[in-house]
């Protein structure tokens, strides 16, 4: 039973890795860049998304919704005004710039927000009153007398995942704006002459991208409520792994690598030790990396010489 | 080609002022050839007042921390500066709780002309710029950097708190006389000198006192919001206690969580355990029951304690914790050694220094946080905690 636990605690970490690996992996493949803010937005999303809910009182789903638009016009606008002047730079130029441009979206909440750290509220219990009045909140599911505990948002976080995962791979396969993505990511300048817009497709995957981030932020503070302004950073990281560990680029990939790295690591905690869990982490990382360097769905794409 | 070069313009803004504001002060670091500057801070000073100065995370996540020493200190030196008599001026540079940035802070102090410091609030921090006090032989007091490692090998370098091997021990001895928990589960923070230092001599000294520690589980930086494995482990071996050696925001992780699988130990921390209720947004009821030891008591009837805490009220909005107090007493500490050694604020950082190591080793000081302290030659304190509890969102003193 404890085993199971554990298993859940994994799943409960990597799907939130995997929600975050989703947006870093969606913009690599498209725009081929390794957008390091994206872990920032996610930070801005949760504040958005706290400040709607416990200081205006707004329902989470309008919080969600507010926290997405906002998410959105932020990754537009750092594209426009960070990337965009960088698209014919070296890769190594704008990889710098997204590093620039986190820490001074971690300053700008630092100064707007303060650094005090703020407690998300969570917001997926179920609240029920019982004949004598008392009123119990439910976080989760208890299985087999307590011994087995899912929390409501761990189930909402891995169907969140499932559905955006299938969301963007029906979206970049069938729709045009998906198809003039793939485009895009192969070669830019054939793209190009076949008509296809790329600044505003680039722009567009930056949009999505930051949405994302934005349910991402959500999750992650409902699930591990303190909210500081470097909350993202970290499992931002995390996420760059989980991403590359499932092949950055593929979006079956970020899911799978997200959910095995949380496993691993709460299993390195459980039955080896507290202290080696990231060492244990990055060594199967590096690991698998030599074995199959492009990631585990990465597709091996062969130079030409 | 107008609207690229606008462009171009505004990314470089954007990116100055990110490096602008993440550096903070890193723009003193250049001083050329920092070794000479004690000699000249002296003769640089205003001459009417002491320069004191102080490093401490005004912003970051130990931000609570830094800004109430801040603000004690300011009751501090508010009150004795309308005393007349000795003079002080006050400033405190931002470190984030970073060592890096602690040095760099420590070394805009030492530009502005700062004669004795009160080292950095926070531990890590403090290691840093307490080799740099000792190279420069500036005399440091800090009010709460409680490792060994602040005060270990230097002459100059005083402690207010006591020190972390202190804290484990009496956390341990205090368990064990009071009779609050048979089984013992131990979470720390295997990255911070802090939560080590306390988490070793807390179980040397339980093994000694026959206390069972049945769990000893650990996180760091990168893994600090999953406390499912830690919980589990101490659920499974039947704690009845744990004891919590680390700061305030992983403790409100880990309480949450605890809460949710439905486990409710009681809970021991320490002195970073302080800070808790003052969480935006944390639902106080989770820490109910929460025991820690603390040298500082805001309910205290004493006169002096609660004229502080009433002034701290007004001018801060909030209850002083410990940090506060403790740097409220370094202050005072300063002005007692000061006066008995006869100090004038020309003097020179260097001359100071020598003139507050001869003091400290031999005064016996009466502050908030203690009765008749004292220092012995390695610069810790001796003076007794207190056992606190939190009660209907309000810490109470437990004896």
């Amino acid at each position: 039973m404890t085993f199971l636990n554990f298993l859940i605690s994994g799943i409960s970490l990597g799907s939130i890795y995997a929600i975050i690996a989703l947006g870093y992996t969606m913009v690599y493949g498209i725009a081929k860049m390794l957008n390091f803010a994206h872990g920032d937005v996610i930070m801005v999303g949760s504040y958005i998304c706290f400040f709607a809910v416990s200081r205006y009182e707004m329902p989470l789903l309008a919080g969600v919704v507010l926290a997405m638009a906002v998410c959105t016009v932020l990754g537009i606008v750092v594209e426009r005004l960070a990337y965009k002047p960088l698209r014919q730079a070296p890769s190594l130029a704008v990889l710098i710039t997204a590093i620039g441009v986190s820490y001074f979206l971690q300053n700008a909440a630092q100064l707007l927000w303060t650094s005090s750290p703020k407690v998300f509220p969570n917001a997926f219990v179920i609240k029920s009153v019982d004949s004598q009045g008392v009123e119990t909140v439910k976080t989760g599911i208890q299985l087999f007398d307590g011994q087995l505990n899912i929390s409501y948002v761990t189930l909402v976080t891995i169907a969140a995942c499932v559905i955006i995962m299938a969301g963007l791979t029906l979206f970049t396969t069938y729709t045009k704006m998906g198809k003039a993505m793939r485009a895009c990511s192969e070669d830019k300048g054939a793209a190009q002459l076949m008509g296809i817009n790329v600044n505003g497709t680039i722009s567009m995957t930056f949009a999505i991208g930051s949405a994302l981030a934005a349910i991402a932020g959500v999750l992650l503070c409902s699930a591990y409520p303190t909210l500081v302004p470097t909350t993202g950073s970290m499992p931002g990281i995390k996420a760059f792994t989980a991403a590359v560990f499932g092949g950055i680029g593929s979006i079956p990939g970020a899911l799978l690598g997200g959910i095995l790295l949380g496993i691993i690591q709460i299993f390195t905690q459980a039955y080896i030790s507290t202290q080696l869990a990231d060492a244990v982490v990055f060594a199967v990382l590096i690991v698998v990396l030599l074995v199959k360097p492009a990631g585990l769905l990465g597709k091996q794409i062969r130079e030409k010489v | 080609m107008m609207k690229k070069k606008f462009f171009a313009l505004m990314m470089a803004m954007v990116m100055v002022l990110s490096l602008a504001a993440c550096g903070g002060d890193s723009g003193t670091t250049d001083t050329p050839d920092s070794t000479d500057a004690p000699e000249n801070t002296g003769t640089e000073a205003t001459g009417a007042a002491f320069k004191l100065g102080g490093t401490g995370p005004l912003t970051g996540g130990a931000a609570i921390y830094g800004n109430a020493a801040k603000n004690g200190a300011q009751i501090a030196v508010d009150e004795i500066n309308a005393m007349g008599g000795i003079q002080f001026e006050l400033k405190y540079e931002d470190d984030t709780h970073d060592a890096e940035k602690a040095v760099n802070a420590y070394n805009a102090l030492k530009d502005w002309g700062m004669q004795i410091s009160l080292g950095s609030v926070t531990s890590k921090p403090c290691e840093a710029t307490s080799a740099e006090t000792y190279a420069d032989r500036v005399f440091a007091l800090t009010p709460s950097a409680s490792s060994t490692g602040t005060i270990e090998g230097k002459d100059n370098m005083f402690q207010m708190c006591f020190m972390d091997p202190n804290q484990g021990t009496a956390s341990a001895q205090y368990i064990a006389d009071k009779g609050l928990g048979a089984k013992i589960a131990v979470i720390w923070k295997n990255d911070d000198p802090y939560s080590k230092g306390i988490h070793d001599t807390f179980i040397a000294k339980a093994a000694e006192l026959g206390l069972q520690v049945v769990s000893d589980t650990t996180f760091a930086d990168g893994n600090d919001t999953d406390f499912s494995v830690q919980l589990s482990d101490a659920q499974s071996n039947g704690a009845d206690l744990v004891f919590l050696p680390m700061y305030y925001q992983p403790a409100s992780l880990i309480l949450a969580q605890a809460n949710s699988k439905g486990y409710t130990p009681k809970w021991f921390g320490v002195d970073g355990m302080d800070g808790i209720l003052t969480m935006d947004g944390f639902d106080t009821a989770l820490a109910e029951g929460v025991m820690l030891l603390t040298p500082f008591n805001a309910d205290s009837t004493d006169e002096r304690t609660a004229a502080f805490v009433a002034k701290y009220q007004e001018q801060f909005g909030e209850i002083p914790n410990q940090f506060a107090a403790d740097a409220y007493d370094c202050v005072y500490a300063y002005k007692q050694a000061l006066e008995a050694a006869g100090a004038t604020p020309d003097m020179s950082a260097e001359e100071l220094c020598d003139l507050m190591i001869a003091q400290f080793t031999s005064m016996t000081f009466d502050g908030l946080t203690g009765e008749s302290m004292t220092w012995d030659a390695s610069g810790a304190v001796s003076k007794s905690p207190k056992g606190m509890v939190i009660e209907n969102g309000a810490y109470v003193g437990l004896d």
